[in-house]
């Protein structure tokens, strides 16, 4: 290594590492979704599907695809990037991360790229585990990865800010839990926010949750609640609130050194 | 010689107010081992982990191998190894892959031969593929050397690594100190068995409620500090010393069967009077006092430790009374 470049192998250590827990637990990594996806299926598309058939031109149980793939990437990137980094804290050896010629954007893309990594994995197997139920349509595959991608890499970096600020294991889960899936379930995972009354519809703008499922459900059958456009900008934007967020960490140490 | 690490004005103030170092300056040798001793809580891991990145200073600098800790980080912490004072493993990876990960941590290009070398060094090849988690306390802490010495480091730091290890292991890691000291490495430690510094160390630094309060080439210090002793086992044992010998720093021991004379190495006591060795004895032959025998001792680095820390305690307390 030069003596000042960029840390690339330190990169892929931590990658390496955090991947290699993944893999040791590949068969509950693969296998989990599969069974949760398959009982969504079972009762959401045909239980409750079969009452309602269409919404916005597609067979209900098609439509809940791209939503239920939000649900569970933003809730795996979140834990999946949280935990990779609290569990140094917790256990001590976060003393060598902070001992290394490492600087926290490094840090950051290998506990954030492998947190990504890892749900980008788990939407996948959703998607595939999906179309022996219904059949799904990919209308705009570059979106369609653009979005994921973005949701990923957001909801990861915004795990890795919750690792860090949490103090033990409740404030680990207490956003993903109070937060993140109310606003997942509110934000037309299962619906279209034009389902609801217009009072509601326009509380439901607030939700960012909104902008994620409609963006990504219009890359899959060209039906959005909001524009494409504005579920760009608003994951864009909150992507750039939690670097500023996650910039400021670094400048101040906050709560990594004494 | 040429420092390789230049501690000047540190200082460190924890969240809670509390002054855990108090404008230490200290210059480490390139290649020397240097000993930081002190009592529990007297900021020696403070101190280390400024100089390692854990802890951020309040103020004052640290310049390692020509590079400020802070501003050129990078540069720094590439040279530099740490084992931690607290014994912080994995639980689930391999000895192999912990380790391989802290050469890849430290930015440098994988080397299996530089990591086998590491852990045959530190008996731990035979497990190489057990998991942390079912390695003894003993073997995690070499785990933890083998993860310092995985990125070759040119200083290296060990806080306390022989505490809760056994004679054996502790007798490998001296060894082990002495062949990283051979092949350039300056190492720095702490620990609490003084005569683990006596042993190794080149140099030797006392830290005491946060202040430096000695440093100094271990040799020196021993005899600039130390105290000698002469034990004179006495013919006919004394009840009292007699006047005659009143201004000799003398004292009766063993129900009056031995008479200790204790001397600084100068041997030269307040009054410009000689008070050598022979001066003692032609002393006690004008005196007609009979010896059976004699014996001399130097007090340990140990005595010379106590005694410092504990000279440094008493004037606050009475200050305070
Ligand atoms: N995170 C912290 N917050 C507040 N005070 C701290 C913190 N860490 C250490 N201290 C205090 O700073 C002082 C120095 O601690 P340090 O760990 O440097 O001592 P030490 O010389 O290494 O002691 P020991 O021999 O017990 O390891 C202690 O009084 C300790 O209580
Ligand atoms: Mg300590």
């Amino acid at each position: 290594m030069s003596d000042v470049g960029f840390n690339r192998q330190g990169v892929w250590a931590i990658y390496r590492f955090e991947m290699a827990r993944f893999v040791r637990t590949l068969l509950q990594s693969v296998v989990t979704p599969v069974i949760t996806t398959s009982l969504y299926f079972v009762v959401f598309g045909s239980a409750i599907g079969s009452r309602m058939s269409r919404v916005g031109g597609v067979p209900y149980g098609a439509f809940i695809v791209p939503g239920l793939i939000m649900l569970s990437i933003l809730t795996a990137s979140i834990s999946n990037a949280s935990f990779g980094i609290y569990f140094p804290k917790f256990t001590g050896t976060i003393y060598e991360l902070l001992s290394a010629p490492i600087s926290f954007v490094e840090m950051i893309l290998g506990y954030v790229g492998a947190a990504a990594t890892k749900s980008i994995s788990l939407g996948l197997i959703i998607l595939a585990t999906a179309t022996a139920f219904v059949p799904v349509e990919i209308r705009h595959p570059f979106f369609m990865v653009a979005f994921l991608l973005l949701t990923t890499i957001t909801f990861s970096l915004f795990g890795f800010v919750i690792g860090i600020w949490a103090k033990g294991f409740e404030q680990l889960q207490l956003i993903p839990m109070l937060v993140v899936t109310p606003l997942t379930f509110l934000g037309g995972a299962f619906y279209s926010i034009d389902m609801l009354p217009p009072r509601w519809r326009t509380v439901a703008l607030f939700n960012p949750v909104v902008y994620l499922i409609s963006g990504f459900r219009w890359s899959f059958y060209e039906t959005a609640d909001v524009g494409v456009g504005v579920s760009l900008a608003m994951t864009s934007g909150f992507l750039g609130l939690l670097l500023l967020v996650v910039g400021w960490m670094f400048k101040s140490g906050y709560r990594l050194k004494k | 010689m040429k420092p390789v690490i230049s501690i000047s004005g540190l200082t460190k103030t924890y969240a809670g107010g509390f002054a855990a170092l108090k404008k230490v300056d200290l210059e480490i040798q390139q290649g020397e081992i240097f000993a930081l001793l002190g009592p529990n809580g007297a900021g020696k891991t403070t101190l280390i982990n400024i100089v390692c990145g854990i802890v951020t200073p309040s103020s004052g600098t640290v310049v390692a191998d020509g590079h400020d800790i802070v501003r050129d980080y990078r540069s720094a912490r590439f040279k530099i190894g740490l084992v931690p004072q607290e014994l912080t493993t994995d639980a689930f990876e391999t000895v192999w892959a912990t380790v391989t990960f802290s050469r890849g941590l430290f930015g440098r290009a994988p080397n299996p031969a530089h990591i086998e070398k590491v852990l045959r060094e530190l008996s731990l090849w035979d497990k190489r593929k057990t998991r942390i988690m079912n390695l003894s306390g003993g073997m995690k802490r070499r785990v933890m050397i083998a993860k310092a010495l995985s990125h070759e480091p040119e200083i290296l730091f060990l806080d306390e690594p022989t505490a809760g290890v056994d004679v054996e292991l502790r007798r490998d890691m001296w060894a082990l100190v002495r062949r990283l000291r051979e092949g350039g490495v300056t190492i720095i430690l702490t620990t609490h068995y003084i005569d683990e510094a006596e042993e190794m160390a080149d140099r030797i630094g006392i830290i005491s409620k946060g202040e430096l309060i000695v440093v100094e080439e271990k040799a020196k210090l021993m005899q600039k500090l130390g105290k000698r002793q002469l034990t004179l086992n006495l013919q006919e044992p004394m009840a009292a010393l007699p006047p005659a010998l009143a201004d000799w720093p003398l004292a009766l021991k063993a129900n009056g069967n031995q008479l200790q004379y204790t001397f600084d190495a100068h041997a030269v006591a307040p009054g410009d009077k000689p008070q050598d060795i022979p001066s003692l004895l032609r002393r006690l032959g004008e005196l007609q006092i009979g010896f059976k025998d004699l014996s001399t001792s130097q007090s340990s680095l140990e005595e010379i430790f106590v005694s410092l820390v504990t000279d440094r305690a008493e004037p606050a307390s009475k200050g305070a009374a």
